[in-house]
């Protein structure tokens, strides 16, 4: 992730997190509107003063005639029609209807008059917007960072331009923070406002279906007759929110918004964009990452019918023509020829050796853990366990190519397209261009899946559009071919590690040592969650000539699978059930505990299988959620893994949209069984091997588990995210499962390989 | 060359080089954006469309091969009186999609498999549907399948959002 060196506000973090967060008693606080600044007043974390000037935009951008803004975020018509700007981007997890059951709820608004718009792309609508408006006491810095990818905190500590989708962030912290406080707060603005109008106290009034009513003289006035006298009204910030038992919209099943036009062809992805006078280009980067464009003769393209021009960038070729056929054949006419960046020596084999002798040098650049691991290791000796684990680099696959339209008119770069961060696309932009940001205007669309590819720090597109709309007269819409986008991936790295323990009498581990090899930070996502006298998690930090990107579940992914498929092996060593040698490592009465009792229940875990079959099991806590999956495989002839069942406990505090958040679990499951069975991302002589879906292996619908078992367990905890935590206990359950079918440990992933070797 | 069929049943005639793959004429001269781009060389199923009532590849096959025939794309599944094709309301009432990417052709896959099969066997969904769909909605694509047919019943939402 790109660090901001030009940051427009000076350290955002400025809010200083607490020692200890201090509840004041008596208190009330307002959210005061002081011309047109905003002032959050009261809280642990003292005054915050937004931005009057965004805060004048964000109402300019959005707000019409007959039409009331609240708080930037929100707004309602005389028509009663009330309408939320979401900050995250459409691209599958289904946040917008998430979001809006969540402000429509605490609103008591009418469903069918909800509006779920995409904010605009501008500062007023920045996460940290946001969080000043919204989290400031509420949840504060401390819990928005903690749970978001490594990669993005940086960003959000010294910037405040970036609008992200991702870290399983929507409703955890826009909706909980964010949309229910708004949703409560301008209600009581509305009642406030009502009280007045009809000449009554305000405990007399109720609200329902977007209108106030006074039960006893049975008058009733309409959201959109008091928005004007309510919008005057200063908020409180601290409004008392629904309890769970008042929902009527939060974990309901409540259809999701976006889907009709996704059945029938009408929703517009980035990639469907046409704009008079259009062009479409593709790209050609050079083969091996870090290389240079040496040269290329440009005339075989020209020739081919319908290419109007070839552009060169430091390190790739492009080709503009009337359409993409026509770019694709040109740029295939063409031989370019590029430097190899110093890496022709890298190759997958040389990276896990490289990453090998880095950990046998016994250097780690970060330790965490507590209680003396190398005397408990040394005192076991030879009855010490160990096992060596490696994962791969893995391919993000968006269903949707990069594709990103840029046209620079009247001094102004317009972009439009689908990335994860539409603010952060904008600075991006605004340097390749060498551009001021205001001078960047981005329009965001719906992505065909992202899955962390789409972040601004890793989407080399944006300096590439940028560039070649710099260079002509006409709107480009840029579109990687599926091989650029297989070839120049930000992929979720290739990692290895090695994990040691030690069982004690008591049958209990009683150390443990994970040697993490890779990039970042392994336990940035997902923490080692056993009760383990002894651990050490040491961190070398290795990197190939690859740029590491955030892979959906981020680090939790390769930690889920080494730690759960070693606590499996320990388990095993130690005569025991793999679930209950789990169960006994985690607090008595935990929810961990719970959440692996009811998968274990609900799987039939322990009755008898088919021989050739096994069970599986694995926990991981990533992002908030606890998940447990249990999976039932068996091998196929070919001797590849065949899963036949699936089950899947989810606590993640409060599910919101149960129909939804099911998808997204069921969806990460499968994710992670398909990197775990087939995908790899392989290099020779530093270029990498794979080029489509040929010979890059996803699970198709026959490889599937036919039902998935989907079930939350309603907790009391903070809302944890969805849209990632479904997919680390995959992998470790499913070489579990094979193990248990088997009696062969697979510890190299992807499986399919491994299974036939 | 000027080449003439029929879309969605309207006539057609396009200019465009007799290699120009079926997808790129139809999203980019016919404005038919609902058929999707995913690999360009027939693996993943987002470019599926029907040519003479067969589910057809669209990125893979020449503008040249289709003179004459007859193409359905998803803008194309609809009655006339816009009432959406039984299988697309089953998508929505088994809430399928998430990115939706893949959904046109994966729709279109299943149009063509019932029409094929009448009441598909969960043997015959895995043969024929064989579209990839990154986001992992292939449970309740089976589940849609097996409700448009009557052999299910899908997911129960509430309201119309």
């Amino acid at each position: 992730m790109a660090d901001n060196p030009n940051p427009n506000i000076d350290e955002v973090g400025a809010a200083p997190a607490p020692e200890t967060p201090v509840k004041k008693k008596g208190v009330k606080r307002r959210i005061f509107l002081v011309g047109s600044a905003l002032l959050v007043g009261g809280g642990v974390f003292g005054l915050y003063w937004t931005d009057s000037d965004a805060r004048a935009r964000a109402k300019a951008l959005t707000t019409g005639d007959g039409e009331h803004n609240f708080l930037s975020w929100m707004k309602i018509a005389e028509d009663d029609i009330v309408t939320l700007f979401s900050p995250h981007i459409d691209m599958g997890q289904g946040t917008h209807t998430a979001l809006g059951q969540m402000l429509a709820d605490e609103l008591d608004a009418d469903w069918s008059k909800l509006k779920i718009e995409q904010a605009p792309s501008d500062i007023a609508f920045s996460n940290t917007a946001l969080v000043q408006s919204f989290l400031g006491e509420m949840t504060g810095y401390p819990g928005v960072i903690n749970a978001l990818p490594a990669a993005v905190i940086g960003m959000l500590t010294r910037s405040q331009k970036i609008q992200i989708t991702g870290g399983s962030s929507a409703v955890r912290f826009t909706g909980q923070g964010g949309m229910r406080v708004v949703g409560a707060a301008v209600r009581l603005a509305l009642i406030e406002e009502a009280a007045d109008r009809l000449g009554v106290p305000a405990s007399e009034l109720t609200t329902a279906d977007s209108a106030v009513t006074h039960a006893a003289s049975g008058r009733s006035l309409r959201y959109g007759e008091l928005a004007a006298g309510a919008a005057e009204r200063s908020l409180d910030s601290a409004p008392t929110l629904k309890s769970r038992k008042d929902y009527k919209l939060i974990g309901k099943p409540v259809a999701r918004i976006d889907i009709p036009a996704k059945v029938d062809g009408s929703a517009v992805y980035g990639i469907d964009l046409t704009l008079p006078d259009m062009r479409v280009a593709t790209i050609a980067a050079a083969p091996v990452r870090g290389g240079k464009l040496e040269s290329v003769d440009q005339a075989p393209a020209l020739a081919v019918a319908g290419v109007e021009k070839v552009v060169t960038l430091d390190d790739a070729v492009i080709v503009i023509a009337k359409g993409y056929w026509q770019a694709l054949k040109g740029l295939q006419a063409l031989s370019p020829k590029f430097t190899d960046g110093g890496s022709s020596a890298m190759s997958t084999a040389s990276v896990y050796a490289a990453q090998a002798k880095l950990r046998e040098a016994g250097k780690p650049d970060a330790e965490a853990g507590a209680g003396d691991v190398d005397a408990a290791l040394t005192a076991a000796g030879d009855a010490a366990i160990t096992a060596d684990f490696r994962t791969p680099f893995l391919h993000h696959a968006m269903m949707e190519p990069f594709a990103l339209t840029a046209h620079f008119k009247d001094g102004k770069l317009h972009l439009w397209g689908g990335l994860q961060d539409p603010i952060g696309a904008r600075d991006r932009a605004a340097k390749a261009a060498g551009l001021e940001m205001d001078d960047v205007i981005f329009n965001p669309m719906i992505m065909g899946g992202g899955f962390g590819r789409r972040f601004p720090g890793v989407t080399e597109i944006i300096d590439q559009a940028a560039l070649l709309a710099m260079q002509v007269p006409y709107p480009v819409k840029l579109i990687w071919s599926r091989e650029e986008e297989v070839r120049h991936g930000t992929y979720r790295p290739q990692t290895s590690a090695r994990l040691t323990a030690a069982l004690g009498d008591d049958g209990r581990i009683a150390a443990w040592r994970s040697d993490f090899v890779q990039g970042e930070d392994s336990e940035s996502e997902a923490g080692f969650i056993y009760d383990v006298p002894a651990t050490s998690r040491r961190h070398f930090a290795y990197k190939s000539n690859q740029i590491d990107g955030p892979w959906r579940s981020v680090n939790s992914t390769q930690v889920g699978f080494y730690n759960e498929s070693f606590i499996d092996e320990l388990a095993h060593a130690a005569g025991e059930d793999p679930y209950q040698f789990r169960r006994k490592h985690l607090p008595e009465g935990s929810r961990h505990q719970k959440v692996l009792d009811t998968v274990a229940t609900r799987s039939g875990w322990g009755t008898p299988l088919p021989e050739g079959t096994g069970r599986g099991i694995a926990i991981v806590e990533s992002f908030g959620t606890i998940v447990a999956e249990v999976i039932e495989a068996t091998v196929k002839d070919d001797g590849s893994p065949k899963v036949l069942k699936a089950w899947a406990v989810v606590d993640c505090g409060t599910t919101v949209s149960p129909v939804n958040a099911e998808a997204q679990i069921a969806g990460g499951l499968i994710m992670g069984l398909s990197s775990a069975i087939g995908e790899a991302i392989t290099l020779e002589k530093g270029a990498v091997v794979e080029s489509n879906f040929n010979d890059y292996n996803l699970l198709k619908l026959a490889d599937a588990p036919p039902v998935i078992d989907v079930h939350f367990i309603e907790s009391d905890a903070p809302i944890g995210g969805i849209g990632e935590p479904g997919l680390p206990p995959a992998s470790p359950a499913l070489a579990n499962a094979l193990f248990a079918a088997t009696g062969k440990r697979i510890r190299t992933l992807p499986l399919m390989t491994q299974a036939k070797a | 060359m000027a080449i003439g069929f029929t879309v969605n049943g309207k006539d057609v005639s396009v200019e465009a080089e007799a290699d120009t793959p079926l997808l790129w004429v139809l999203r980019e001269d016919l404005a038919l954006t609902g058929t999707k781009f995913g690999c360009g060389i027939a693996a993943c199923g987002a470019c599926s469309v029907h040519v003479d009532g067969q589910i057809t590849r669209s990125c893979s096959v020449p503008v040249s091969d289709i003179a004459g025939k007859t193409v359905t794309t998803i803008e194309g599944l609809k009655g006339d009186d816009g009432t959406l094709h039984a299988v697309q309301q089953a998508w929505i009432a088994a809430q399928v999609p998430q990115c939706g990417y893949c959904q046109s052709g994966q729709i279109m896959a299943a149009v063509a498999l019932i029409e094929q099969t009448g009441t598909p066997s969960d043997a015959q969904i895995d043969e024929a549907m064989t579209n990839i769909c990154r986001c992992g909605t292939y449970p309740r694509i089976r589940t849609a399948i097996l409700a448009a047919t009557g052999q299910a019943a899908a997911a129960a939402v509430q309201g119309e959002a």
